[in-house]
């Protein structure tokens, strides 16, 4: 069992508050991603969970046990870091085995641990090289090594396949998934990538100025997303954010405003806004359709488009300068810039925030 | 194509004219003293001076047998590695925590230690001299390393810090995550890490105490004095004895010499800290 607590944890550095009271509860054998902008205070996170960094107040705790100021190596936690941090005068063997070495273990099972290791990691054919004499690809896998001959209850992994091209990238995510299943351990992963995050995680972390803004499974975060930040967050291309106004509220239907005095009438039961309100409409790409001038819920006319080749993604502008990003699929021909659309808005689709940027 | 291949030559040419001419001029004076030594007084008198003669050992036996060549050389041996040993025993956990726990005052307290190299030594005489005898300290070698320690630690704290500055802090960190206490994060990795770097500051601090003559001469009299003194006491009261006082010199510079020409590679290396890697 490997849960962990963390429990209104605050880190600053001086005067500067960098984490400002986080709360999470991590589940054993979870895969946990963070994500957020860059600054937000996820590296700092994932340090002061490792104990690289002292939190200033608030407490972690691992299955029930205080380790807020426990040194690092008493966490029984592992951190792979983004450099890879590799001691460079050793092996690869050496660097796998260092941690067993200084705890005492004996030589004939250090072996055997590293050699278990190398095998999962296809790393057998490395084993008495030096780090410098090895790929990008695999220096990280001896990283992860380094973390995987301990068995700690806990990975951490800041940005681990950053400095990977994006080929390798794909691969290791994949061995990363793997690894996961195989070792049934819990891990805690930093990143700048949503696919990463999409894809890995059980459970999502975004993380925003030293705070968390939600926590849930990939898909929760994208369908449901809480609040404005997580919804512009989450997604790429970006969802796009409209103004509106609410103008007719009539059995559980409520009708909206739009600046270009378009209106689109949404099935919302027990919403509670009154008329004349301002709200936020919030669209992603793929749920809004192109369709001939002058048919759909509004008008607008091509700025710009990207063709990905699987699809593309068409940025649009209407008469009242709100810019919407459409995505069609690839086979579909992309309209030239500066012709007139007319757009298909999928009622069931949209989101709604409030003034405060809360969803409702 | 071949005309920019023709000026990369005659840079190289240039160049390589320059660093010879440099060397020359440096290593010329050395060559001199050496040539000198092997004179007769007469010979090294001469002007103009001249290049060939019939060489003579009269002067290294004349001072074998006037002063004990072995006191002076084993006082230097001691001092210079008495005082690189501690000043390192020191200089390494100081540019650590410099490097790696760094504060607000950290880079202000590493410029204010440089600073005690930039005052005349002479403004401290008397304060040290009283110091010295009082705690009888004056013409001994444990006094002579403690000044050398001193003198030295400066720099090599400061050399010390700038080459594990280029370490990552990450694979320290990477060391207490896999167990390391402090102690075993310096040896097992800090040290090897850096062992280039700190190869350098050990001969550096091994040259400047070999050569250093100030304490030496103010602090010494016999019983502790290093060869710097021994050629001292051959230049003031002898006079105009050049090629005996090139002998003496010539005995005094040549451990050193050859111990820094035989650790060149590491030298340079350490010097250049860390721009060819
Ligand atoms: N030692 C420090 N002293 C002062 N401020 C620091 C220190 N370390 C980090 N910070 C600040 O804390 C904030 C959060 O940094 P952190 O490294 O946690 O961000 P991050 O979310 O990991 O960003 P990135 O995605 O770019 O890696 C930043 O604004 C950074 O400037
Ligand atoms: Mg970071």
């Amino acid at each position: 069992m490997s849960d962990l607590t963390i429990k209104n944890l605050r880190k600053s550095y001086d005067a500067l508050e960098i984490l400002k009271g986080i709360n999470l509860e991590i589940k054993d054998k979870e895969f946990v991603v963070f994500v957020g902008p860059s600054g937000c205070g996820k590296s700092t996170l994932l340090r002061t969970i490792a104990g690289l960094e002292s939190a200033t107040s608030g407490s972690i705790y691992m299955d029930d046990k205080d380790i807020t100021d426990a040194a690092p190596a008493k966490r029984d936690l592992a951190m792979v870091f983004q450099s890879y941090a590799l001691y460079p005068h050793m092996s690869v063997r050496e660097n796998m085995s260092f941690a067993l070495k200084l705890a005492g273990i004996e030589k004939s099972e250090i072996n055997r641990k590293v050699e278990e290791a190398a095998q999962i990691l296809k790393l057998e054919p490395l084993l008495d090289r030096k780090p410098k004499a090895l790929s990008g690809g695999q220096r990280q896998r001896v990283a992860i090594g380094r973390a995987i001959v301990r068995k700690p209850k806990i990975f951490l992994f800041d940005e681990p396949l950053s400095n990977l091209d994006a080929a390798l990238r794909v691969n290791m995510r994949l061995e990363l998934s793997r690894l996961h299943q195989e070792l049934q351990a819990t891990m805690l992963y930093v990143t700048h990538d949503q696919v990463e995050a999409m894809t890995l995680a059980d459970k999502v972390v975004i993380l925003n100025d030293g705070r968390i803004e939600q926590v849930g499974s990939p898909l929760e975060l994208y369908e449901k997303p809480c609040n404005l930040f997580v919804a512009g967050f989450m997604g790429m291309p970006k969802m796009t954010f409209l103004e509106v106004t609410v103008t007719a509220i009539a059995e559980g239907n409520v009708t909206l405003k739009l600046l270009t005095g378009a209106e689109i009438t949404l099935s919302r039961p027990g919403l509670n806004v009154q008329t004349g309100s301002q709200l936020t409409l919030g669209i992603r790409p793929e749920h809004t359709v192109l369709c001939n001038a002058g048919a759909g819920n509004l008008q607008a006319s091509i700025e710009i488009s990207e063709e990905l080749g699987s699809e593309s993604y068409v940025y649009v502008k209407t008469n009242a300068n709100e810019a919407i990003t459409v995505r069609i699929d690839g086979e579909q021909a992309v309209p030239k810039s500066g012709s007139l659309v007319g757009l298909n808005i999928a009622p069931g689709k949209c989101h709604l925030f409030d003034k405060q940027g809360i969803a409702i | 194509m071949f005309s920019i291949k023709n000026k990369e030559f005659l840079i190289t040419v240039v160049i390589g004219a320059l660093s010879w001419l440099v060397a020359l001029l440096i290593f010329f004076p050395i060559f001199w003293m050496f040539l000198t030594s092997f004179k007769t007084e007469i010979d090294a008198f001469a002007t103009p001076p001249t290049l060939f003669f019939t060489p003579t050992l009269e002067n290294y036996t004349l001072i074998n047998e006037r002063s004990d060549y072995w006191h002076f050389a084993w006082n230097s041996v001691v001092t210079s590695l008495g005082s690189t040993f501690i000043g390192m025993v020191i200089a390494i956990p100081a540019a650590y925590s410099m490097a790696f726990f760094e504060t607000k005052r950290t880079k202000t307290t590493l410029l204010w230690m440089l600073s005690t190299k930039m005052l005349p030594a002479v403004g401290v005489l008397v304060p040290i001299y009283l110091l010295f005898k009082d705690f009888g300290l004056l013409d001994t070698k444990t006094g002579l390393i403690i000044i050398f320690t001193l003198v030295n630690l400066p720099i090599m704290v400061w050399m010390s810090y700038t080459y594990f500055k280029e370490i990552p802090k990450e694979i320290l960190e990477a060391g207490r995550m896999d167990g390391a206490n402090v102690l075993q994060e310096i040896f097992k990795i800090l040290l090897p890490m850096s062992k280039g770097g700190l190869a350098a500051t050990v001969l550096l601090s091994l040259i400047f105490s070999w050569n250093e003559a100030f304490w030496s001469l103010n602090l010494t009299a016999f019983e502790a004095a290093p060869l710097s003194a021994l050629v001292a006491s051959y230049s003031s009261p002898e006079g105009l004895f050049w090629a005996k006082l090139s002998a003496v010199s010539t005995l005094a510079c040549a451990p050193i010499l050859i111990f820094g020409w035989l650790c060149q590679k590491q030298l340079v290396r350490g010097l250049s800290f860390g721009a060819v890697k």
